[in-house]
């Protein structure tokens, strides 16, 4: 047997030692929290644009002992996923986590897993629908609310102009009515004026007006599902697809065609929460017409909007709290309005003059402030949204698809939403 | 006396130890230096697979984490669902659609790059482009092609009068859009490892397959092609497991991501997807996992056992078809 010189062991030994030093390299690094000199350092995670920036600099000035970092994920999905992942691992979550209305359901079953944040500053801050849903069984509130996505009804109006319809905000509201039977009724004297543009994008987007106008569509406060019961939710859904068909675009709401038909006068009206119109005027660059008119079919409506929470894996409780009362203060959401247009939802300033005074140029100087202010105090109701609600809705979406695109009737396509309910379990 | 003795015996030792170390260095080293791919695929391969197994057992929440232990429940529902079945459908006609023109396309490409072209290196760095591009990209202008209303293709059949075809809607042709995709991604992949192989062709057959008289159609079919066998083999392969994980393109067909309003174009991994993220269920998603799991285990036997009778059979042909040839001329 050949002999091997001993080097080599010594390198396969080193190697391998090599080897194992960067395998648990690669554990994660311990976030360190701790001061340097002293200081408090506070971790703020958001998403998209919630118009922070100037203010973290301006908490630093007024509060010498706190460091705050910003992290900024790109899309609320990419937020969503980093935070209920590290919420089921128990580590790695910012001492504010910014979250958005629609996680609310699963987050609160784990309300134990976030900072109280009840305190006597905050008391009645918020529109009381808006702190009502980040408010747990028990009376915790887990979240502080940041912005709101009130909604009015916005509308071409040369298109009206073409089908000799009123083409003035305030006009329209009158015939736009506050029903939805109103709404519809309008889209047919529209199209009877042949123009031969649909009156609105589609029934999935109308759908979700009308759902959110119900206390408990799909289920009991409970958690009981009763979407395939409920003779609201079928009455609805005859409802929205009588009028889908002979008024909807069948344009699926943030498909390529749906883009694209901004382009091509695709349809006339659509339901419009306040940060619609920057999606809006972004789509439909370069054609004029486009105004918002301050009435709602059947009550007020409400989509999206986001809070800040404190999870209790912080290792700072107190002082991430404070930071998250301050940002959700009203002053500075209202400079967060100036700077990225996000919708307050404080009370206070709903009411101050900087808000009310903002108008919209793309929407023919709208006042826009002053109409979602209007359109914030409009709405009544806090659909519960519990852990199933949204597989059931998006279930309720694609059965109204299935109708709109003619590859099933409509019975057919309650049956497969009756079963595709069943089989959430 | 004593002491030579003593250090004799040390020194023998001394010798046996060496021995013993050289010995141990001969049968372990070569285990330690492969250790590191070893360690990491039981890390990242083996692992997962295992504790895959184990959700799958039990009822698992995304958040909350483990719950009881249901045996084989989430198998028992999922089988019973019929949007898996579909998606099983879906998953094997889009990997038909894609992997049998995408591997006879490769062939023709390398064929043509194996001429003797001008500007070699810019026709085969081009393409090589397409899978360069992020596959989401891809998506985004795929999407533009393929909309259903102000799509560019429907834009363009309609005004040669034939009626918009709906992408989104209809199965085949929304099968046949994300095979597009894939297509235009993975082609040119493909006909660089095929250019590679025919490249290792030795030239002197091609010189004696001429003087035999053969033409071009001739040698590419009797030599290329026989020749090429394994790299064939290889790149069905890689394409058979790429094809039946498909994720990326149906994902970003539309706006949801689920696969279109009756699962027209849903695949095993967006079921998967939909299961884990969007119902929150663990359990039921690593239930598909380790279906998909045996599934391509399945079709990779499937793959082995065919391939292996083809390369049987290439060793024939080589052998005996030149000199037929040769009888011919």
């Amino acid at each position: 047997m050949k002999r091997f010189p001993r080097p080599t062991i010594v390198a396969a030994v080193a190697g391998a030692a090599a080897f194992a030093l960067l395998a648990s390299g690669c554990a994660p690094a311990a976030d360190s929290s701790e001061s340097e000199g002293g200081k408090i350092k506070l971790t703020v995670a958001t998403f998209n644009e919630f118009g922070y920036e100037g203010l973290f600099e301006q908490y630093m000035e007024e509060n010498p002992d706190v460091t705050v970092v910003a992290k900024k994920a790109a899309t609320s999905n990419e937020a969503r996923d980093n935070l209920t992942t590290r919420l089921a691992a128990g580590s790695g979550l910012s001492d504010v986590e910014a979250i958005e209305v629609d996680w609310l359901p699963e987050l609160l079953q784990y309300s134990d897993q976030f900072v109280d944040l009840t305190s006597d500053e905050v008391e009645g801050r918020w529109l009381e629908w808006k702190e009502e849903a980040a408010t747990d069984a028990d009376g915790n509130l887990i979240a502080y609310g940041t912005d709101i996505g009130p909604e009015g009804v916005c509308y071409r109006s040369d298109l009206f102009a073409a089908a000799g319809l009123p083409t003035d905000r305030a006009e329209v509201a009158t015939l736009l009515g506050d029903s939805w039977d109103s709404y519809y009724a309008a889209g047919e004297t529209f199209s009877a004026a042949g123009t031969n543009v649909p009156w609105f994008d589609s029934a999935g987007a109308t759908w979700q007006g009308v759902i959110n106008q119900f206390d408990n569509a799909y289920e009991e406060n409970d958690g009981t599902v009763i979407a395939t019961e409920n003779p609201e939710v079928k009455a609805a859904y005859n409802s929205v697809l009588d009028a889908s068909s002979t008024l909807s675009a069948h344009l699926q709401q943030w498909s390529d065609d749906w883009t694209a038909s901004f382009q091509n006068d695709g349809f006339a009206t659509m339901l419009c929460p306040g940060w619609m119109l920057g999606v809006i005027e972004g789509n439909a660059a370069g054609v004029t017409g486009w105004d918002i008119a301050d009435t709602f079919p059947g009550g007020g409506g409400n989509w999206g909007g986001s809070y800040l929470t404190v999870p209790t894996q912080s290792e700072h409780p107190e002082e991430a709290k404070a930071l998250a009362a301050w940002l959700t203060a009203p002053e500075q959401q209202l400079s967060a309005f100036a700077s990225k247009g996000t919708f307050p939802s404080q009370v206070d300033a709903l009411e101050s003059p900087e808000l009310l005074d903002s108008t919209n140029e793309f929407f023919n100087d709208a006042p826009v402030g002053q109409i979602l202010a209007t359109r914030a105090a409009a709405v009544e109701v806090t659909p519960f949204k519990g852990v199933k609600y949204f597989p059931i809705n998006d279930a309720m979406q694609q059965a109204l698809t299935r109708v709109e695109d003619a590859s099933m009737t409509r019975e057919q396509s309650w049956e497969q939403f009756v079963t595709d309910v069943n089989a959430l379990g | 006396m004593t002491a030579a003795t003593e250090v004799d015996a040390r020194a023998i030792r001394r010798i046996a130890f060496n021995h013993r170390l050289s010995h141990w260095d001969v049968k372990l080293s070569p285990y330690l230096y492969i250790s590191p791919f070893f360690i990491v695929f039981a890390l990242i391969g083996l692992f997962p697979l295992g504790y895959t197994a184990w959700v799958s057992l039990h009822d698992w929440n995304l958040i909350g984490g483990q719950g009881d232990f249901v045996g084989l429940e989430n198998f028992q529902t999922v089988l019973a669902q019929p949007y898996f079945w579909i998606s099983l459908r879906n998953t094997f006609s889009i990997f038909l659609l894609s992997a049998v023109p995408q591997v006879i396309a490769a062939i023709a490409i390398a064929a043509v790059l194996d001429f003797n072209l001008r500007g070699k290196t810019f026709w085969r760095m081009g393409v090589l482009l397409p899978y360069v591009v992020a596959p989401v990209a891809v998506a985004l202008i795929f999407n533009d092609l393929f909309g259903d209303k102000y799509g560019v293709i429907n834009q363009l059949l309609n005004t040669v009068g034939i009626e918009s075809i709906r992408w989104h809607v209809d199965i085949i042709p929304s099968h046949f859009a994300i095979a597009t995709m894939v297509n235009f991604r993975w082609t040119g992949y493909n006909a660089l490892i095929f250019l590679a192989a025919m490249q290792a062709v030795p030239r002197d057959y091609y010189e004696a397959a001429i003087i035999d008289g053969a033409g071009r159609w001739r040698t590419f079919w009797s030599l290329t092609v026989p020749l090429m066998r394994p790299t064939i083999i290889f790149v069905i392969i890689t394409s058979t497991i790429g094809g039946l994980q498909i994720f990326d393109e149906p994902r970003m067909f539309d706006q949801y991501g689920q696969g279109g309003a009756s699962r027209q174009w849903q695949t095993l991994t967006l079921y998967i997807y939909e299961l884990g993220w969007n119902q929150r269920n663990f359990g039921r998603a690593s239930a598909v996992s380790w279906l998909l799991f045996l599934i391509i285990i399945l079709i990779a036997a499937l793959n082995f056992y065919i391939s292996r009778r083809i390369s049987a059979t290439s060793d024939k042909a080589i052998k005996v078809r030149p000199i037929k040839a040769r009888g011919i001329s």
